[in-house]
């Protein structure tokens, strides 16, 4: 598992290598992926191409645990926490920000394809120029001061969700020489059970940086990674308003039985 | 379980949440000086043993009678619901911080554990643990019989003069074990 460290810069600022020994070093790894013939679905923790997860991925195995507890549940929100305003995020600010105004909606199911109702759904994502709203992002790109770039909403009772947006721009980063994240929105969800927990990223359709990107390219199967894709949708589009994406998303499967369910969500109204 | 739809993909929470997931009291599942109040603090570090000032832990629990909260309110919490959801960032030294309750057993009898989600730029998903609260009932519990006395006491916090301490390795170093991360069924490679 160490193999690498010796090798590699460990600093995430050092921006050592260069693309196309990054690249190689992806695709050994995808090569191998591929003649091992089983069959991945999520990232790898220990993937030394994204250089900060050198000393930062897990080691040992993961330990088999059967949920109990607090584990078959999950936290509750409601109206009190989020706004319905908090959905759309180019209302935040006095002026409309720049850039291509955009709706991402989808509904988020667990993998017995039941939705998730009324649960919590953050969003956070660069802006126009791919710039954060952070301190430690200090790309010349300029701060749209009316985009901030952090959305929040419930899901309805089908696990629909929607946000008003504007699309972010891809930037650079220092995990190697030229390194660019091709353009992503942040996703964190809850489910019916805190087993289901996650935080990815969605992706847009045919981005160029796709095969360059280390995070992108730590899912080694195709298959799993366009689950990280958008569709555009002309159907979401709206006339003279603003473009449209789709994205639907599938957390782990719930161990709690339907009935089971339906009684805790009966206890959040 | 069946399970017939593939999961969404995981990826890596990145190094700019910091404006985004953070919310007032976040790490206040109870008010600092209430009545039961604990701290659990610890600091979490890589692999060279060096803290990770950019991590995000979550925590989940049951109440200190061992029931599990159906509370609604974290993200505007009013001082008296308990939601037994909690959000805390480590600072520039690896350090977090909650205040909570020590939760009871959700079975009597049973070991009572704290939930905690990890997140951090560099991993490249989220990790879960327990945080398993020190009592008898630790002897009997499946998960801590099933592993290797060093393992094992990476699951269970310390008690401190405020409340519970525990750390998180998240990759071995030369002086401290890996903590024990968990796999639940339904989460596939």
């Amino acid at each position: 598992m160490h193999s690498m460290t010796a090798t590699v810069d460990t600093n995430p600022d050092a921006a050592a290598a260069s693309q196309a020994s990054v690249s190689a070093e992806i695709g050994a790894i995808e090569s191998a992926y591929q003649r091992a013939g089983f069959e991945e679905t999520q990232p790898r923790l220990d993937y030394p191409p994204y250089r900060s997860s050198l000393l930062r991925h897990p080691t040992k195995e993961l330990v088999h645990a059967d949920p109990e507890g607090v584990e078959l549940w999950t936290p509750c929100f409601s109206e009190r926490d989020v706004h319905p305003l908090e959905a759309d995020l180019t209302i935040q600010h006095g002026g409309a920000p720049i850039g291509e105004r955009m709706v991402v909606t989808g509904r988020v199911v667990d993998g017995d394809g039941r939705p998730v109702r009324r649960q919590l759904v953050e969003i956070w994502q660069a802006n126009a120029g791919g710039r954060y709203v952070h301190k430690r992002d200090q790309h010349p790109s300029p701060i749209d001061p009316n985009f901030t770039g952090v959305g929040r909403c419930l899901t309805d009772d089908h696990g629909n969700y929607r946000f008003t947006t504007i699309k972010p721009g891809p930037y650079p980063w220092k995990n190697h020489r030229n390194a660019w994240r091709p353009a992503h929105i942040h996703f964190s969800l809850f489910g019916t059970e805190f087993t289901q927990r996650m935080v990815t990223q969605m992706y847009f359709p045919g981005d160029p940086l796709f095969p360059l990107d280390p995070i992108y390219q730590s899912i080694t199967d195709q298959k799993a990674r366009d689950r990280l894709v958008a569709a555009y949708d002309h159907d979401v589009t709206t006339h003279e308003w603003a473009t449209g994406y789709r994205w639907d998303i599938v957390l782990t499967g719930a161990t709690r039985t339907p009935t089971e369910s339906q009684d805790q969500g009966a206890q959040h109204q | 379980m069946s399970t017939l739809l593939t999961a969404t993909p995981g990826q890596t929470i990145g190094p700019f949440y910091g404006y985004a997931l953070p919310f007032e009291h976040g790490n206040q599942l109870v008010p600092p000086g209430a009545p039961g109040a604990v701290r659990l603090t610890g600091v979490v570090a890589d692999g060279d043993g060096h803290p990770v000032p950019d991590a995000l832990l979550e925590i989940w629990q049951a109440d200190a009678d061992g029931r599990v909260p159906t509370a609604a309110g974290s993200l505007h919490r009013d001082g008296w619901t308990f939601t037994g959801w909690g959000r805390a960032s480590t600072d520039d030294s690896g350090h977090y911080s909650f205040t909570t309750v020590t939760p009871g057993p959700t079975t009597p009898g049973g070991a009572a554990f704290i939930m905690i989600t990890v997140f951090a730029r560099g991993l490249l998903n989220r990790v879960f643990t327990r945080a398993y609260v020190p009592s008898a009932a630790l002897a009997a519990d499946p998960l801590l019989a099933s592993l290797p006395a060093e393992r094992r006491s990476t699951l269970i916090a310390t008690t401190d003069e405020h409340g519970l301490r525990f750390d998180i390795q998240l990759q071995s170093s030369a002086t401290k074990p890996e903590t024990v991360f968990l796999r639940y069924p339904g989460h596939r490679r």
